[in-house]
């Protein structure tokens, strides 16, 4: 199969108008007999279901939480991109654009990352017509702040809970159109296994977590907006409820897995404590906006920080990268801190920590102007650690947070399998090797608002879909196989619990497929992957039964699939033997320790197809083509 | 730590259900509190017992799914804190801890510690919302909103709909949650266009779900993770009477 990215030609600014002409449209009237399954509720999933039910389309939302306001979106802190130029500092689309696609180390689209970009300017707009309570400033304008890759200002932010105020938004539109019937939710249910029907995506079958029915659900278009995998290594920033099962069941229907390997890991998270920990929190990247990163210049030196004098600290971020200084990237500043961790030069009990030092800051600007900018950030630092970040400096630790590798899509946002759509981190498109602070937000409502309502607009119209019951074969066929593998999981009765093997699991990715990967340590990980999960179906416990609220049970099925797809990640790992963004290969690294990418044998996506579990997968490359920018050696310094 | 726990258990939403006395062993004072109990569905689950539901998700305090009745106060003694954020130094050696779910009518018992709380989106659902498409919205700076107006339709907007409050309060009344998002709205020129419809339809929803009416006690206000104050309900009041009296 040959993957065909389906970019509009023409120059790149008009690619989008132009593709957005081209596209062929559904009648207002005829909308209604188009049913539309969109599955997740988070910034993609939300603004999804709400803008196509404004339309007029049947839509069929559903989430595994109790209600669709608790995606994990909800928990974005710092702030979403757009390409304003409200500040008059210099930004335009064009330059949001490059920022981007050299940001993800020339590892994404240039078609996508443009669209991007132009749409970026709609969604605030979109946004504050909805009443998000963006910060503003005291002339009654929109406030913004600098993140990491970027030398303007240009994000939007409510507090350090932009993802809650812009999830809430779009949940409020979803709400309104559950109102007027053109959207139904199904909240507490589990997508468990897509239904394709003469090679194309025509429902699914989910599981209601509170009855344990198997429900079937048919439809002329599936979208998954089901977020990333970043929960396969355990310990994440993640919900404890994300996870990889509905793009991993598609996956295993046919949909490609692009560059799973494309993992980020967010350099300002709180850091480990102990064995019982389930998860990490993180803290905004905004914070570098003011806080300084540093650790002692002599390993091991066991001081408190404060009896450290200045000339014996290093600021190594300001020392080596002068022009970004603190505000580098993400996988630049997570790299940074292993490197001066590994040199013995961390602090904190384990040594895995740096401090980030708001010392200067409150000095030169006041608390309270420290506390109006970040407080709640503050309050929850000391919650967890029991530290007063106003007089001490705050210890952080890179943590694995977002996931730039998903589902394979074309520019329509469509899946190798016709009909299914993928949205926001759960697809692969726009973020490259490395994602820059504030345009997840950014990606999850474009997809949604912006570009799905398009785009499926096209399939529908262009597509001959002949009438689909639930009835048919290949529902009751989906039903059985979700039926055994629940029926199975019971029927173990081992004596290891599905939290323990999954921690072990993110022991061994965080170890060898984490901030730093080597051909011995992926080799490693792919011997020891399929005897974990080969003890995993002899040994995992799932007492009780499949009628009633079994969280365990959930669970257990949500390990299974990251033991397969683990597998998937390490072979992706250690197939891409070039350094690019948040894929450090040891083996390929500049004389000073920056990721050096290989433009010659690795300038493509790679995207994955199933063969069976334990079987290797097949390898089909996407070459990336760049007309417009030309690939470089990233510098930030 | 030894912590000894006795925890609401109810296989369904039409069984009684009853309290069970659990002792966790071994619980670190760093711990939080939903991982102490993860410990105690460890032991449980390893010894091919139904662990103890309960419904959480973020973990860092924004995604409002966790939430249940810690000594008899919502989210347990520290304000301003969800259980998810509350740690086991809050507690010593030995203590017992009696765990209940939300209990109103508006909120049905699931399992164990898990409720239904679908009746806050169909509040929403009435009204909690501006009615503007996809597409038309005029440029974000087009409109001015003072700095003052925004941070206090911020205070409000920030409710989590955990259910907190409901729980707190003896008539199980949802006003707090209600208010804080007509507050949020009547404050901002967008809402302006439906805010008297908004404030009739929401309380007229709020009713008929069977949460109860509020007699101004304020243990909703003390127990709400998110700080949103009595004032949402002052205001609240106001916008309906307004409304309400409007010919």
């Amino acid at each position: 199969m040959r993957l065909d990215a389906k970019i509009p030609s023409g120059p790149l600014a008009d690619k989008w108008d132009r593709h957005r002409f081209e596209s062929k449209l559904v009648n207002p009237a005829n909308r209604r007999r188009h049913t539309i399954i969109v599955v997740g509720t988070g910034l993609a999933g939300a603004s999804a279901a709400a803008s196509l039910g404004e339309l007029g389309y049947n839509v069929l939302s559903f989430c595994i939480q109790d209600s669709p306001r608790r995606a994990h979106s909800i928990a974005a802190q710092g702030g979403i991109n757009a390409a304003k130029n409200y500040q008059n500092d210099g930004d335009s689309i064009e330059r949001l654009f490059y920022d981007t696609i050299k940001g993800g180390d020339y590892r994404a689209r240039e078609a996508n990352v443009y669209r991007l970009a132009q749409v970026s300017v709609n969604i605030i707009d979109q946004c504050v017509a909805q009443g998000v309570p963006f910060a503003r400033e005291y002339g009654g304008q929109l406030d913004n702040r600098s993140f990491g890759g970027a030398q303007v200002s240009r994000t939007f932010y409510a507090r350090g809970q932009t993802g809650q105020q812009l999830l809430l938004g779009a949940y409020q539109s979803l709400m309104r159109q559950v109102e007027r019937k053109t959207v139904r939710i199904f909240p507490f249910r589990e997508m468990l296994d897509l239904v394709v029907i003469n090679g194309r995506a025509r429902g699914i079958v989910c599981r209601n977590l509170v009855t344990g029915d198997i429900e079937r659900y048919a439809a002329d278009a599936v979208c998954l907006a089901t977020g990333g995998y970043g929960t396969a290594y355990y310990l994440s920033t993640n919900a404890v409820g994300s996870n990889v099962t509905a793009a991993w069941r598609a996956h295993k229907r046919g949909a490609f897995f692009a560059n799973p390997c494309f993992t980020q890991i967010h350099p300002t998270c709180i850091p480990v404590t102990g064995e019982d920990q389930s998860k990490l929190t993180l803290m905004s990247e905004s914070l570098r906006n003011d806080g300084r990163v540093w650790v002692p210049k002599k390993p091991g030196d066991k001081r408190p920080p404060h009896e450290i004098p200045e000339d014996e600290r290093d600021y190594y971020l300001e020392r080596k990268y002068p022009s970004f200084g603190n505000l580098v990237p993400r996988d630049v500043a997570s790299r940074n801190a292993k490197f001066v961790c590994d040199e013995g030069r961390g602090v904190g009990e384990s040594g895995l920590a740096v401090y980030l030092d708001f010392r200067d800051a409150i000095e030169r600007l006041g608390r309270d102007v420290i506390k109006a900018r970040y407080g709640n950030l503050f309050d929850m630092y000391r919650k967890i650690t029991d530290e007063d970040p106003y007089e001490v400096p705050m210890r952080i630790y890179p943590a694995i947070h977002y996931t730039m590798g998903g589902l394979w899509v074309d520019y329509n946002l469509m899946s190798t399998i016709p009909g299914l759509h993928v949205l926001g981190e759960a697809n692969f498109s726009d973020h490259g090797a490395n994602r820059l602070g504030a345009s997840a937000l950014m990606q999850g409502l474009a997809d949604g608002y912006f570009i799905i309502p398009y785009t499926i607009a096209h399939y529908i119209a262009s597509t001959p879909l002949e009438k689909v019951t639930t009835d048919h074969e290949a529902f009751a066929e989906a039903e059985n196989n979700v039926r055994q593998r629940i029926d199975r999981l019971l029927s173990i009765k081992g004596s290891e619990t599905p939290r323990s093997l999954h921690r072990r699991l993110g022991k061994l990715l965080w170890d060898y497929v984490g901030m730093s990967r080597n051909e011995a340590g992926l080799k490693k990980a792919l011997e020891e992957i399929p005897k974990l999960r080969e003890e995993f179906w002899q040994n995992v416990s799932v007492p009780g039964d499949a009628n009633y609220v079994n969280k365990n049970l959930e669970y257990a099925g949500r390990v299974a699939d990251y033991l397969e797809f683990a597998e998937l990640l390490t072979i992706d790992a250690l197939h891409r033997t070039e350094s690019c963004g948040g894929h450090f290969r040891e083996e390929s690294q500049t004389p000073d320790g920056e990721a050096l990418r290989d433009d010659e044998r690795f300038s493509y996506v790679a995207a994955w197809e199933y063969n069976g579990v334990g079987q290797a997968p097949t390898l089909h490359e996407e070459p990336l083509v760049f007309e417009y920018v030309t690939p470089t050696q990233r510098s930030y310094k | 730590m030894r912590i000894h726990l006795r925890i609401w258990r109810q296989p369904g939403p039409d069984a009684k259900g009853h309290f069970e006395n659990y002792t966790v062993e071994r619980v670190s004072p760093n711990m939080s509190f939903l991982e102490m109990l993860d410990t105690l569905n460890e032991d449980l689950i390893r010894r091919g017992q139904d662990p103890v539901a309960f419904d959480s998700d973020c973990r860092e305090g924004i995604c409002g799914t966790c939430g249940f009745v810690v000594n008899g106060r919502p989210h347990g003694p520290d304000s301003q804190t969800t259980v998810c954020q509350l740690h086991m130094r809050r507690f010593r050696d030995g203590d017992t801890i009696t765990l209940e779910p939300w209990r109103a009518k508006a909120f049905p018992v699931l399992r164990d510690l898990v409720v239904d709380r679908s009746a806050f989106d169909r509040i929403i659902q009435a009204g909690g919302y501006t009615s503007v498409n996809v597409g038309g919205a005029p440029d974000a700076n087009a409109i001015p909103i003072p700095k003052e107006v925004a941070e206090q339709a911020f205070d409000s907007a920030q409710c989590i709909g955990c259910g907190a409050c409901v729980a707190a309060c003896k008539n199980a009344s949802a006003m707090l949650f209600t208010s804080a998002k007509v507050r949020h709205l009547a404050l901002l020129p967008q809402g302006q266009v439906e805010r008297t419809r908004r404030v009739l339809n929401m309380v007229a929803r709020m009713d008929a779900e069977g949460f109860g009416p509020c007699s101004n006690e304020g243990e909703c206000e003390a127990v709400c993770p998110k700080g949103i104050t009595l004032d949402n309900i002052a205001t609240l009041n106001r916008e309906w009477w307004k409304a309400a009296l409007k010919p």
